[in-house]
């Protein structure tokens, strides 16, 4: 019979009861540390936009410390909005992206509930080819535009070139195929049973997509004018391709064509600029972020 | 024994299958109509042009003659082409492999820490990929100014020299490549959390349990679990970063002057084919670069 | 009159028969019940029914008038599905009154039938909540509310209490005999599980394969099964299914399970068999409620047999126990709790031949 005889005088370990163990809090620990590393990298750029836009012109060249703002000035923000060509750039984004936005989901969201619900000869090819438009850049597609721009101008006299209301023919070509890919996924996750039960009910085709479809994707929907609207609202290269004259700029364009004159800059200005011209997307960004990051996703697992 | 209740008596009225199949064109013509703008639309303003800039490339210098592959050709056989294709290249896969691995490890912290905050730092994360490039070009431009530049200033009272971000061939590069990662690896993360987050935490536990280290899990848990997702986003990518254009225009064509040989692709015959008169060369090193980035 | 009738109903897919030929006639206000295994065509005869599915071959007629053509919202039917179909962005309310929106229905009229079917269901409290704030259960209630406001002729069931768990099912299929009984409509309903066929329908229409096995009363399924496939589908746990030979033996016929055991046949089944000793490939069809302990006092055509037990499954109320009669041929039994059933043990049972079947193997008819 063993008999087991505790050691007097053994080391009696304290146990901590902690609630989480203790290799998970070291883990917790790096994960923060990492994660303020790379929030430190990924908002350094718009937090420095932030302190220069508030800094005078003096200081901007004085060889100060240009990471803290000695003497904060918003004379650089009041200059930008009073002088007229900013707020004509602005006004220009704004309108071509609203109607881009309304435009791009009147399409996507008729389109996405055809290729989602209702089977016809080449549906299934569509949707795929749909997204696979992407992939063709629009650096190989303005110059052929340019011609059939120009070609247009010969035949039917309108001229398409240098009218900032061009872009919202363009635009669409951007935003459409992503937002019907993100469409389809929502309508196609939306249950079979449903559709019969308007059927049943009732429902015409058309309310079932308004009635039915619509709220129940809802924020299938908000997700996609969204990325619609932040994609006009950033485009750079058809705007610079397509319009010239200030009156016609939109505002990634008119900040870098008009506050760069030669080789003065003037990094006051530009910074503000840049600042306001980023802020619409990141505001709606900020209200409706979550819907934002669903679509995204939501396009990827579902498709 | 079984039982059948009286039969009702109906009449039968012919073949009705005439009208079935009406009613079927109908739903059919009715869903192509919804997806004819669509159609319309890709059709004019993509495939269209598409088809024009290929068969423009295949046009000899002032348009006048068919050259077939005779630009392709000569392009083929010209240096500095190859050297174009080579930075395009060194570029969209350097800064795609760079993105992916960013976005995945930072996905990975997102992911360990609780619930709650994860949407806190997820949103300051995601904000380089919400800005517009063009605007935040600019900022990185600033940050590299060679007079004023605010990174220099930190690098030289750490005790080190002045870089010259836009200046030398070299760092010019790295600039281009740093801003595109700065501006695309939240998209990755993004992704890879989301597709993080649909491992069942079974598999880890098994894992654990047969006794996996952390580095061991991600292998063979993680890795093999979102390897579609890692494809698909790598590949979407690698295009995408190909054909940018907006940041290497801000970066270099407002900079000081100097040929940088690092000159991109795309920039490059978007120079060639807007500021010289030659949009045949200009646009079959696009197609050509394109049908590389394909492969 | 909302009688609904089917003549020689056929669904095709591509090539593939999913209904091959389905000939029914139901009255007026009755409870029938389709029943049988998964891809037999009961849910694609119920969607032709609603017209949600397009009939190949066939005519379907409600009230008399044949509906082939006829769309859905048109057939004055209303349909309960698996997974409720409740539209998730609209309260109880909401869901229950849309159809009657789409057809104009005056705001009184609408107010008045939606409370009524809420006070039948018991769910008035919950008409201002959204689905995903309710129970399995509830959902299942509003969707049958959602039916019941239409006051059609016909209601459809598609499986309603596949998604509820067990004790739930019981509860609400004891629900939906309750409003049938109060709101007489005629009742279609399709289900897998023949428990819920036996105890909701009027008459059950047990099918397979596309094709109709038997229609009848419940208790006539049960005890005169017309084929082997209703016979084993009907009652659980499933019939025991034996070959046998049938051959002459004193007095009688017998039946000849093993070298050891033998069954007689009934006096009264004699002749009806007679024809077909010797005959190969026939089975012998008994329930495990027919196999039980030896009493004391026999019924006649009751038949004592010593067995060893394999398996015992106390099932509280009664022991369910296996045994084996031949290799491969496995028999079980129901007896009382307290009959000493243990596994290994050698135990003296009894068949109660009265409910005997003699089945065709071959053509799978019950003799």
């Amino acid at each position: 019979m063993a008999n087991v005889a505790v050691a007097a005088g053994a080391p009696v370990r304290p146990v901590h009861y902690g609630s989480i163990s203790k290799s998970r809090r070291w883990a917790l620990r790096w994960s923060y540390f990492f994660l303020v590393l790379f929030c430190i990298f990924f908002l350094m750029p718009p937090i420095y936009m932030f302190i220069t836009s508030i800094k005078g012109s003096a200081e901007i060249s004085a060889a100060t410390n240009p990471w803290w703002v000695f003497h904060p000035t918003l004379d650089n923000y009041v200059e930008l909005l009073t002088k007229n060509e900013y707020l004509v750039f602005f006004r220009n984004s704004a309108l071509v992206s609203v109607c881009v936005v309304i435009i791009s989901m009147l399409i996507s969201v008729t389109a996405a509930f055809a290729l989602a619900r209702m089977k016809f000869w080449g549906s299934t090819a569509l949707a795929t080819g749909v997204f696979l438009t992407y992939l063709i850049p629009d650096t190989l597609l303005f110059i052929p535009l340019f011609k059939m721009f120009a070609f247009v101008r010969d035949t039917t006299g309108i001229e398409l070139m240098n009218h900032w209301w061009t872009l919202i023919i363009l635009y669409p070509t951007l935003s459409v195929p992503f937002c019907t890919w993100i469409m389809i996924g929502y309508f196609a996750s939306i249950p079979k049973e449903l559709d019969e039960a308007a059927l049943i009910d009732g429902a015409s085709w058309l309310q079932t997509l308004t009635k039915i479809f619509i709220p129940v994707a809802l924020p299938g929907i908000i997700a996609a004018t969204i990325f619609a609207f932040t994609v006009s609202w950033a485009q750079f290269l058809y705007p610079l391709a397509f319009t010239t004259s200030t009156s016609e700029l939109v505002l990634p364009v008119g900040i870098v064509t008009t506050l760069i004159k030669g080789d003065v800059f003037n990094w006051g200005q530009i910074m503000t600029g840049a600042l306001l011209g980023a802020a619409p997307p990141l505001i709606i960004y900020a209200f409706l972020m979550d819907y934002y990051i669903a679509g995204l996703t939501a396009g990827a697992t579902k498709g | 024994m079984a039982d059948i209740a009286a039969p009702n008596e109906f009449a039968l009225t012919g073949d009705r299958r005439n009208s079935l199949r009406k009613l079927m064109q109908r739903k059919s013509t009715v869903a192509f109509l919804m997806a004819l703008p669509l159609i319309v639309l890709i059709a004019t303003l993509v495939i269209y042009p598409t088809g024009y800039a290929i068969w423009l490339s295949m046009l000899n210098k002032s348009m006048t003659k068919f050259v077939g592959f005779g630009t392709f050709e000569f392009l083929l056989k010209r240096q500095t082409f190859w050297d174009i294709v080579y930075q395009s290249c060194l570029f969209a896969i350097t800064a795609v492999i760079f993105k992916a691995m960013i976005g995945f490890v930072v996905a990975h912290f997102v992911h360990n820490i609780p619930a709650k905050g994860q949407r806190k730092w997820r949103g300051m994360l995601l904000v380089p990929w919400v800005i517009p490039p063009a605007m935040s070009t600019l900022a990185w431009l600033w940050l590299f100014d060679p007079s004023y530049s605010a990174i220099n200033w930190i690098l030289v009272h750490l005790g080190m020299t002045n870089v010259s971000w836009l200046g030398e061939a070299g760092w010019a590069r790295f600039s281009v490549i740093l801003v595109n990662i700065w501006a695309g690896s939240p998209f990755f993360m993004i992704m890879y959390l989301a597709a993080l987050k649909s491992v069942p935490d079974q598999l880890y536990e098994a894992a654990s349990i047969d006794g996996a280290t952390w580095l061991q899990r991600i292998w063979y848990v993680t890795l093999p679990m979102m390897r579609n997702i890692i494809a698909v986003t790598a590949l979407f990518s690698l295009i995408v970063t190909f054909a940018n254009f907006d940041i290497v225009r801000v970066l270099t064509a407002g900079g000081p002057q100097g040929r940088y040989r690092k000159r991109r692709h795309t920039a490059g015959c978007g120079r060639v084919a807007v500021h010289g008169a030659d949009p045949g060369r200009g646009r079959s090193l696009h197609p050509a670069g394109y049908l590389q980035a394909r492969e | 009159m909302a009688q609904v009738t089917l003549r020689n109903v056929v669904k095709k897919y591509d090539e593939v028969l999913a209904v091959r030929g389905v000939d029914l006639d139901i009255a007026d206000k009755e409870f029938i019940v389709l029943v049988g295994p998964s891809g037999c065509g009961k849910s694609t005869t119920l969607r032709m029914i609603a017209g949600l599915e397009e009939i190949s071959g066939g005519d379907i007629a409600i009230g008399g008038n044949v509906v082939n053509d006829v769309p859905p919202k048109d057939r004055d039917i209303a349909m309960v599905f698996q997974n409720y179909a409740l539209y998730p962005h609209m309260n109880v309310y909401e869901n229950m009154s849309f159809g009657l929106k789409l057809k104009k229905t005056p705001k009184e009229e609408i107010d008045r039938r939606v409370r009524q079917a809420a006070g039948i269901l018991d769910i008035t409290e919950l008409l201002d909540r959204k689905p995903k704030q309710l129970s399995g259960g509830q959902r299942q209630r509003v969707a049958m509310g959602r039916a019941i406001v239409r006051d059609p002729k016909v209601f459809l069931f598609d499986e309603p209490l596949s998604n509820l768990d067990a004790k739930l099912r019981v509860q609400m299929r004891t629900e939906i005999k309750k409003v049938h009984q109060k709101v007489r409509t005629t009742t279609v309903y399709v289900t897998h599980d023949q428990v819920e066929a036996m105890t909701l329908a009027d008459r059950v229409v047990v099918m397979n394969a596309g094709l109709i096995e038997q229609v009848g009363s419940p208790n006539d399924l049960y005890h005169m099964p017309a084929t082997k496939f209703v016979a084993g589908f009907i009652g659980s746990p499933a019939m025991n299914f034996l070959a046998c030979h049938l051959e002459e033996a004193a007095g009688g016929l017998q039946m000849r399970l093993s070298d050891t055991l033998a069954f007689p046949v009934p006096p009264e089944r004699i002749a009806r068999y007679k024809p077909y000793v010797g005959s190969a490939d026939l089975m012998l069809g008994l329930r495990p409620e027919h196999i039980m302990e030896t009493r004391p006092h026999t019924e006649p055509n009751q038949h004592d047999f010593d067995m060893k037990i394999d398996v015992v499954e106390p099932m509280g109320m009664e022991t369910l126990v296996y045994f084996t009669v031949l290799e491969g041929a496995e028999m079980c039994g129901r007896v009382n709790p307290n009959a000493g059933a243990a596994e290994g043990r050698t135990m003296k049972l009894r068949a109660d031949l009265n409910n005997m079947h003699l089945i065709d193997n071959g053509t799978g008819k019950v003799l």
